[in-house]
This record gives C-alpha cells, sequence and structure tokens, in this order.
C-alpha cells in the first residue's frame, strides 16, 4: 500500500510530457479544423479567409464570430453527394464488421482451444499482418485481382468461367480488401476474451447436461461479450473513414466519406468543406467512440 | 480427462483456423513471390530474378523516399517510446490526478480514429502556426499516433507486473525513483523495446497522415508507392513491398525474442 501512495506523485510527473503534448497535437488541432469548417472557401494560400485575428482584441474577435457561417454545413447537407457518402460509409462500415465477426469469432474461438503451446504461435501469425502495412496488404490483392490476374487464370483454367470475371473497382473487391485488412483487429480482442474463459464453466454446463451447442450459446457467447464491442468498435470506427481501401479497390462512382474529404482537400482544395466534411464524420462517430472509450476505461481500472 | 475433452479442436475448429491463416497468408505469399518474377508481365511466370530488386536500388526517387521514411520512422519512434512509456507509467501507477479521464480519453481515440480525421486536423494545425511542412510535420504527426500505441503496449506490460516487488524494494529502503529504475525499469524494457519496434513499423508504413502532414519534396516511401500503384501493378513495388515484408518479418521475430527472454527472466525472479 504505500507504494502505491510514494509512486503517485512522481507519476503525476511522468504524466506532464505526453499530456502537453496530446492537448497540442490531438486536441487543440480539432478547434482548428472546427474554426475552418466555418470559414469561408478563398482562392489564396492557405485556402481559406482567417477568421480570428486575437492581435486585435475584443472587437476583432466579435466581428469575427460575425463572420463566421454555417454555409460549409448547409452545403453539406443540401448536397446529395455528402449525404450519400456519409450513408454510403456507415452502411459499409456495418457490413464489413458483420462480416469480419462471423469470419474472425469462430478463428479466434479455434486459437482459444488451441493447446498452450501453439498459441503463442498462432497469437504471432495473427499479429504479422497487423504490422503490415494496409498499402502492401491491399496491393497484394490488386495482384491477384487484376484482369489478367491469378484468381481470373485459376478460374479459367477450372472452367468456372469462360471469360476473365472483372473484380478490381467493385464492391466486392473492396469489402475484400476491408475484412482482409481489419481481420486482425477483430481476432485478437475476441481471442483475448475466450482465452481466459473458464473451462470449468463449460464443464459444469456439460454435467448439467447441456449439449455443446447450447453450453457454448449459455456460456462462451455471453462471457465474449465484451470482445465482441471492443471488436467491433476496433473495426466499425476506422472502417467509416476508410480511405485507402476503397480508393483502391472500389469503383469510382460511389465514395465514402473518406474519399470525399480527400477530393475535397487535395483535388479541389476546399479546405472549409473538407473540414466540415471531417466534423460531421466525428460527429457520427461520436457515439461509438464514447463506448469505445468506457470500454477501455473499464479494462484500465481491472487491470490496476 | 472431461478437461481434455472440452479442449480438443473439433473438425469445425480446425477448418477455421486452416481457412483463416491461409486467407491471411496466401496474398502474401503470392506478392513475394511475384516480387522474383524475370517477366515484366506481373502475371506471367518467367522463371526466378533479382532485376526487380535491382531497378529499386537504382530508383533515385524511390531510395531518397525510403531514405525520408526510416529517418522518420525511427526519430518519431524513439520520441513515442519516451512520451508513451511517461503516459503508461501516469495511466498504471497514478492514483486519479486531475484530468486523468481526459487523459486517457487522449490516449486511446487516436487508436481508432479514422487517420483522414486526425492528418486534416494536424495539417490545419502546422498551417495555421506556419511550421514548414517536411520532415519535422510528418515526424510530429507520427509520434503523436504512434506514442498511443507504446502507451497500451507498456501499460498492458506495467498492469501484469506484480507490484509487491517495487513494494518489497521500498520496504527495504530505497527511494521510489531508485526502485523503479532497479526494479520496475528492468522488467518493462522488453515491453518499451516491443513499443519502439511497433511505433517504427507503424510510422513506415502510414500513408494517409503523411500525405496531409508532408511538405514538397518530401514523399515517404508509402507516399510514392501509392501514387505508383494507382497506375497500375509494377514488378518494382513488388520487391519493395517484399523488402517491408522482410523487415518487418524480422522487427517482429526480434521482438518476440526479447519479450520470450524476458519472460524467462521473470520466471525466475517471481518466486523470489
Amino acid at each position: 500500500m504505500s507504494g502505491r501512495l510514494t509512486f503517485t506523485r512522481p507519476a503525476r510527473l511522468a504524466a506532464i510530457a505526453p499530456y502537453l503534448w496530446m492537448l497540442l497535437f490531438f486536441l487543440v488541432p480539432f478547434g482548428f479544423v472546427l474554426k475552418i469548417s466555418l470559414s469561408q472557401t478563398a482562392i489564396a494560400q492557405p485556402p481559406y479567409l482567417p477568421v480570428f485575428d486575437l492581435s486585435q482584441g475584443l472587437s476583432a474577435i466579435q466581428a469575427a464570430v460575425a463572420q463566421l457561417s454555417p454555409d460549409n454545413f448547409k452545403l453539406l447537407i443540401s448536397d446529395n453527394l455528402y449525404v450519400l457518402s456519409y450513408l454510403r460509409s456507415l452502411a459499409v462500415a456495418a457490413v464489413s464488421t458483420s462480416i469480419l465477426l462471423a469470419i474472425g469469432y469462430p478463428i479466434a474461438y479455434a486459437m482459444a482451444r488451441l493447446p498452450p503451446q501453439w498459441r503463442a504461435l498462432a497469437m504471432m501469425l495473427v499479429i504479422i499482418p497487423f504490422w503490415t502495412s494496409f498499402l502492401i496488404r491491399i496491393y497484394a490483392w490488386i495482384n491477384i485481382l487484376q484482369h489478367d490476374g491469378i484468381l481470373n487464370k485459376l478460374l479459367l483454367a477450372l472452367h468456372l468461367v469462360s471469360a476473365p470475371v472483372v473484380w478490381l473497382s467493385t464492391d466486392s473487391a473492396m469489402y475484400l480488401g476491408m475484412v482482409y485488412s481489419y481481420l486482425p483487429f477483430m481476432i485478437l480482442p475476441l481471442y483475448a476474451t475466450l482465452a481466459k474463459l473458464d473451462p470449468a464453466l463449460l464443464e459444469a454446463a456439460a454435467d448439467l447436461g447441456a449439449s455443446p451447442l447450447r453450453a457454448f450459446w449459455l456460456v462462451t457467447f455471453p462471457l465474449s461479450l465484451p470482445g465482441i464491442a471492443a471488436g467491433v468498435l476496433l473495426c466499425f470506427i476506422p472502417i467509416v473513414g476508410e480511405f485507402v481501401i476503397p480508393d483502391l479497390l472500389a469503383g469510382s462512382n460511389s465514395l465514402m466519406i473518406g474519399q470525399t474529404l480527400w477530393l475535397e482537400f487535395f483535388t479541389n482544395k476546399d479546405w472549409p468543406v473538407a473540414s466540415a466534411a471531417a466534423v460531421v464524420l466525428l460527429l457520427l462517430l461520436l457515439l461509438p467512440l464514447a463506448l469505445y472509450d468506457r470500454l477501455q476505461r473499464r479494462q484500465l481500472e481491472q487491470a490496476r | 480427462m472431461k478437461a481434455r475433452a472440452v479442449n480438443t479442436l473439433s473438425r469445425f475448429n480446425l477448418v477455421s483456423l486452416a481457412l483463416g491463416f491461409a486467407f491471411l497468408y496466401v496474398p502474401i505469399v503470392i506478392l513475394v513471390m511475384y516480387s522474383f518474377n524475370a517477366s515484366r508481365l506481373v502475371t506471367v511466370w518467367g522463371g526466378w530474378s533479382l532485376r526487380w530488386y535491382g531497378e529499386f536500388f537504382h530508383d533515385q526517387a524511390m531510395l531518397e523516399a525510403t531514405l525520408m521514411s526510416f529517418r522518420v520512422a525511427a526519430t518519431s519512434a524513439t520520441i513515442a517510446t519516451l512520451l508513451g512509456t511517461l503516459a503508461a507509467l501516469a495511466l498504471s501507477r497514478g492514483e486519479n490526478f486531475q484530468g486523468r479521464t481526459l487523459f486517457s480519453g487522449m490516449l486511446y481515440a487516436p487508436l481508432v480514429m479514422p487517420e483522414v480525421i486526425t492528418g486534416l486536423s494536424l495539417l490545419l494545425l502546422f498551417v495555421a502556426i506556419n511550421a514548414e511542412r517536411g520532415f519535422w510535420t510528418v515526424t510530429i504527426a507520427h509520434t503523436t499516433l504512434t506514442m498511443c500505441f507504446v502507451a497500451v503496449v507498456v501499460q498492458s506490460r506495467l498492469s501484469s507486473l506484480d507490484r509487491t516487488l517495487e513494494e518489497a524494494a521500498m520496504d527495504l529502503g530505497c527511494a521510489p525513483a531508485r526502485a523503479f529504475v532497479a526494479v520496475t525499469l528492468p522488467l518493462i524494457l522488453p515491453a518499451i523495446a516491443a513499443g519502439w519496434m511497433l511505433a517504427f513499423t507503424l510510422s513506415l508504413d502510414d500513408l494517409v497522415i503523411a500525405s496531409f502532414t508532408t511538405g514538397p519534396g518530401s514523399a515517404t516511401l508509402p507516399i510514392r508507392i501509392y501514387s505508383e500503384v494507382r497506375l497500375g501493378v509494377k514488378p518494382e513495388i513488388n520487391a519493395i513491398c517484399t523488402v517491408m515484408i522482410g523487415l518487418i518479418a524480422v522487427m517482429i521475430v526480434i521482438a518476440s525474442l526479447v519479450s520470450k527472454l524476458s519472460s524467462a527472466r521473470d520466471e525466475n525472479v517471481a518466486p523470489l
């Protein structure tokens, strides 16, 4: 007990540097996003009209507040392009996350039942792709899916198709890329919960006459819910804002919001609209982010 | 007897494992294999060859981007490891200090925050303070992202540590700082090393945040690869990707060896 008390002050000191860093480079920048989302587009460098000029005191702030305009947000709501890309992002994330859960759960479940000496190897096999670049792993699929790629060659050789199938630039390719890229994010938290499960619970269920399937449904599944929640949030939140995967694998006729934001920023150089798009995206993610934060906090408290 | 019955793998379990790992690895294996393909056509097998590696090592722009990426990754990983370790210590050893909720929230949010948002917001900050965009802006951006991963890795190691060790050291008259250096630090060193390597590879891999925060003339390797990939598959890109995969594999093996060594040492320490 004495140890905990004496460590408190140094721990507080330890927090100072990372705290200031995150305030300056994570929290404060959101203020700039909000500010620029409310300013007018200008053909200049940087391409927006300044909103605040603090050097001129209070009157300047009042003048600046009067200049703030919700025009960019009105544009986002009135333009079908943006509304559709928000809806599409949410739908793609929901579908991808469901597929990920359906595929990831059996894998994590099997890993948790491996003999202990094999578990470390299985963990490593899941972690290696997690460390490997998204870009490289998507590129690997482009190799396979392209017009004269291996998949089409295989299908032709097996006489399953008579002409090469168009795989690239389709939604199927995009979902494949999403599932492939995010699978480790789904498996790892599921595995962590399932591996901690006490096998005695299943034995007890079996002794009481439950069939294995019923025991799974009544014991394993409910106890793995925290892992499911963690895996779902770890996949859903970043997928909503995903850029690389839809950009390289999906067709260009319907965009996800990450792509729309990227286009507004890099191609149209419309920073205020891109910022407004980021603000709306953040608002959409507020609820899942809050859930995720609660989950992390609970785990942190349990670990302490 | 019964315990074993519960723990045996059913056929369904084995099939899910086999299919799952095949799904994860077959595309990477194909990519690596085709990087050694002699043919210019990516899809025609023309025998084994190293010519695309030679091409990569003569591509000045690619080499410059590689150098830039390594400089950013090494610098940002080092700062991130320092800050992330401090953050982990504060989270797991500090009782409720003021602003702790905000602190942990800011550390966990970047792990899932869509990269387009992180990238855009940092860029707007850099423009607002008139920072010249290039090496340092990308490095700061990557540090901000990767220090959160370091904090998670180190914090999970700290929470699995037996705290009575520190307490014993202090009961024997060690000052807290000394107890930390003599007892805690050696025990979490493997996690700190693993955190550094994770931060390094995450920085090396990042495309989106780097695209927002870099300036003209300082493209990182993923930015270059991305602009090539958009134009289609090129055998040279397969070679570059294979080099990166090999590098990451080596780092993971080192990281797991380091943690294995340390857990072996733990077993000797624990009964003490």
